[in-house]
């Protein structure tokens, strides 16, 4: 009976995120114009003899998702302090860990979303060639996405009620994203490369591991998290 | 319904609850009056366990769900409808699908929101959002009600409607906690009286005919 409830409860969250996201667009039209930019900069701001396209491009693909993912996560349980709507969740017959999972449901999609917008855009603008490793390139950014967004919904609780919410989520998320990062930057640079899927079969291991390991973590601290 | 035994809580050096001790019955309203930092929201809280007491303890028969919370925040969101948001909060409390929408209609007609039902919230005014705030808290049907100055925003009329809707609610049961530091709007409502200083009871007594003049001067002479 639990199971069901607990993501029942989620399932409310996070539609009601997205509903409200979908609403206000506030959020989504920003990180989009963000990916746009970086992407437009990191383009002309390069001097394409020195490196190539290849080596460059997987570290500019992940510093853009990474900091589009914050920009979002940012805002998650900043939208529960408006008209005090955290108190209710709180006080409401459910489990916490289902606000979790329902916060981390929302920001997966937002961040899918705005990991939608930029791919086909860095494809253009890098000339790299996406669509022969287009599958095991969305296994890639899947895994990875989830494992960053897992902790960074954790750390988006922990920092909401601070007063420099916007800077201390990043300063405490970066450290933990490197593992799962420099394991996507090296992985998509062989896929770009062209070598064998098997070569990166280890990496998306880890941050499989990776993700169960913080996802169960997440879920079990978060209740702690958000006491007063 | 409800009991609080010995609660104390204290913020840093500051005492927020001393010693406080008190039980509603069904049918019973306890207006607790205070002046700013006296304790009740904190007391609230740890009636709603949002807040766990360092000492004592705080029992709502029927746990979390039995319990409905009017705040002077509505914790509605702006960019959904009244409905939507009521909906939400109804699915939180595991209420299914036929008995949320009799209850929905019930309230939004009982609160002059039928014609408001498919608005945003952020387009009503301070008064309508309020009533829609009091239809979320009531969506569930809790048997205890808690508010935090409830009357905050609301005009005469909007105010005397929600304290009518208490009376009501008390009539057919509900047990209600009530904090605010306006004597005139709370004791009128209330069966029980609490005044509040610096996290203790300063008095707990029914109010035993007392109207809002006679409860005025004792609250005067108690926190003086």
């Amino acid at each position: 009976m639990r199971s069901p409830k607990l993501l029942r409860h989620a399932w409310a969250v996070a539609s009601k995120d997205l509903l409200v996201e979908f609403r206000s667009r506030t959020a989504i039209l920003s990180a989009a114009v963000f990916v746009v930019l970086v992407l437009v900069v990191f383009n002309f701001g390069r001097d394409p003899t020195a490196i190539s396209n290849v080596d460059l491009a997987p570290s500019i693909l992940w510093v853009t998702f990474t900091f589009a993912a914050i920009l979002a996560l940012n805002r998650a349980f900043q939208l529960e302090l408006e008209n005090q709507a955290l108190d209710g969740l709180l006080l409401a017959p459910i489990e916490r860990s289902s606000i979790y999972l329902g916060k981390l449901i929302a920001n997966l999609v937002f961040v899918a979303g705005v990991e939608l917008i930029g791919l086909p855009l860095f494809a253009l603008f890098f000339n790299v060639p996406v669509l022969p490793y287009l599958l095991p390139l969305i296994a890639l950014i899947a895994l990875a996405t989830v494992g960053f967004v897992a902790v960074g919904t954790l750390f988006s609780a922990m920092t909401v009620r601070t007063r420099f919410a916007e800077l201390l989520l990043p300063v405490l998320l970066l450290p933990f994203m490197i593992p799962p990062l420099s394991w996507a930057v090296l992985a998509t640079g062989r896929l770009f490369a062209g070598r064998p899927l098997s070569e990166i079969a280890g990496w998306l291991n880890m941050l499989a591991v990776y993700d169960i390991v913080f996802v169960t973590l997440a879920l079990l601290l978060f209740p702690a998290t958000v006491n007063e | 319904m409800l009991r609080a035994e010995g609660l104390r809580h204290s913020f840093g050096a500051v005492r927020a609850l001393d010693d406080v001790s008190f039980s509603v019955q069904p049918g019973q309203t306890l207006a607790v009056f205070g002046p700013n930092g006296a304790g009740k929201t904190t007391l609230l809280k740890v009636l709603a366990g949002l807040i766990q007491p360092q000492r004592g303890r705080a029992q709502v028969d029927g746990g979390r769900r039995a319990i409905g919370w009017i705040g002077h925040q509505p914790q509605l969101y702006g960019q959904l409808t009244v409905r939507e948001n009521l909906r939400f909060w109804a699915s939180l409390y595991n209420v299914p699908e036929s008995e949320f929408l009799l209850r929905k209609d019930s309230l939004l007609v009982r609160l002059g929101l039928q014609d408001h039902e498919h608005r945003r919230v952020s387009e009503l005014s301070r008064g309508l959002v309020q009533r829609a705030a009091i239809a979320r808290a009531l969506i569930h049907d809790p048997r205890v009600l808690l508010l935090d100055e409830p009357f905050t925003g609301l005009d005469r009329m909007a105010a005397e409607e929600l304290r009518e809707l208490l009376s009501e609610d008390a009539a057919e049961g509900r047990a209600s906690v009530l904090v605010t530091h306006n004597v005139d709007e709370g004791a009128a409502l209330s069966t029980h009286i609490a005044f509040m200083r610096a996290g203790r009871f300063a008095h707990f007594a029914p109010r035993a005919g007392r109207g809002p003049e006679q409860v005025g001067e004792d609250y005067r002479n108690a926190i003086a």
